[in-house]
């Protein structure tokens, strides 16, 4: 068994193996836990499949903002004074019978040597290209500049990035737009809005507050 | 050495393997924060899937959908969890049986 096989399957166990508890944790917090776990073999499986600049990205955006955000939200909703009630719902049979059919059509989809590569190369995904301007002699003695395209092999996040920047730059600022769309909706709908009761009275902490802001201010401009 | 990689078929196996995993949590969890995780879990497979063919036909498509998906992850973790604290605040549950005022 080569080394990289024995890291797939080590990490593939792991992935699994985390994923099961994720669905199968009754605290949300170890939920979250063995979610981060299951991201982190995730990138490392896309590092061993030459996507270093996605492996890279999974770590950041995933194990590093979402688990944030989630915990946020465990800690936010104060998962232990919920009441204590039963874990599955009432249609979990039915749940698994999805689950294992999904699971069998899979597998039988993927019989082995269907995408078989005798030789696998990654230097397609670690290479971008260049233009260039080339002078070019005629026939008839005239110079004309021609435009070149020639690859280069760089390294994998500067490929991703020539892709994104030219190839797809549209899609990237759709998708920065969507960002702030969603940012907007996000506060949106998480801000609580004060009742009428509230309103009319605002709290005394915050009548103190500005009493204090007050003063400094005139401390200052004194 | 053909056989010094992990296949791709292997890389599928466990994708769909992950995806079962996450739609079994999606279906049989009441927890609502736990069915989101178990979202998060079955996009992670789709990325799976997409760099390992992003790899076996040595194109870059794939890393960039993927890059695009876990952009669309975050943005629906962010959104859904402010939905989430909207409940709490309205029902004071997060059980995803409870939330059905609309259900007729």
């Amino acid at each position: 068994m080569s080394p990289e096989l024995l890291v797939f399957a080590v990490i593939g166990t792991i992935a699994v193996a985390a994923s099961i508890l994720v669905i199968s944790m009754r605290n949300p917090v170890h939920s979250a836990l063995f979610l981060l776990l299951t991201f982190l073999c995730v990138a490392v499986l896309f590092v061993m499949k030459g996507a270093e600049f996605v492996g890279a990205v999974q770590v950041l955006v995933y194990a590093g903002g979402i688990m944030v955000l989630f915990l946020f939200v465990v800690m936010l909703i104060n998962v232990r004074h919920l009441p204590d009630e039963k874990v599955l719902s009432n249609f979990w049979k039915g749940g698994f019978v999805v689950g294992l059919a999904v699971f069998l059509l899979f597998v039988t989809l993927v019989r082995p040597g269907v995408y078989h590569d005798p030789a696998p190369s990654d230097k397609a995904l670690r290479s971008t290209y260049t233009y260039r301007h080339r002078k070019v002699k005629n026939a008839d003695g005239t110079v004309t500049r021609k435009l070149i395209r020639r690859g280069k092999v760089v390294g994998n996040s500067e490929a991703v990035a020539m892709a994104l920047y030219t190839d797809y730059l549209v899609p990237f600022e759709v998708a920065s737009l969507f960002l702030l769309v969603a940012m907007i909706g996000a506060i949106v709908i998480g801000k609580r809005e004060l009742s009428a009761n509230e309103e009319e009275n605002i709290p005394a902490y915050m009548l103190e507050r500005s009493e204090t802001e007050h003063e400094i201010k005139e401390a200052m401009s004194a | 050495m053909p056989e010094a990689m992990p296949s791709t078929e292997a890389y599928l196996m466990l994708s769909g393997t992950l995806f079962a995993i996450g739609l079994v949590g999606v279906i049989i969890r009441r927890n609502m924060i736990t069915v989101l995780m178990a979202v998060e879990l079955m996009m992670n497979a789709v990325n799976i899937n997409l760099v390992a063919f992003s790899h076996r036909f040595a194109s870059l498509e794939g890393q960039i959908f993927t890059i695009f998906i876990i952009t669309v992850a975050a943005g629906e973790a962010a959104v859904g969890l402010a939905i989430i604290i909207q409940l709490y605040r309205l029902k004071s549950t997060i059980n995803v049986d409870e939330a059905r005022s609309m259900n007729g």
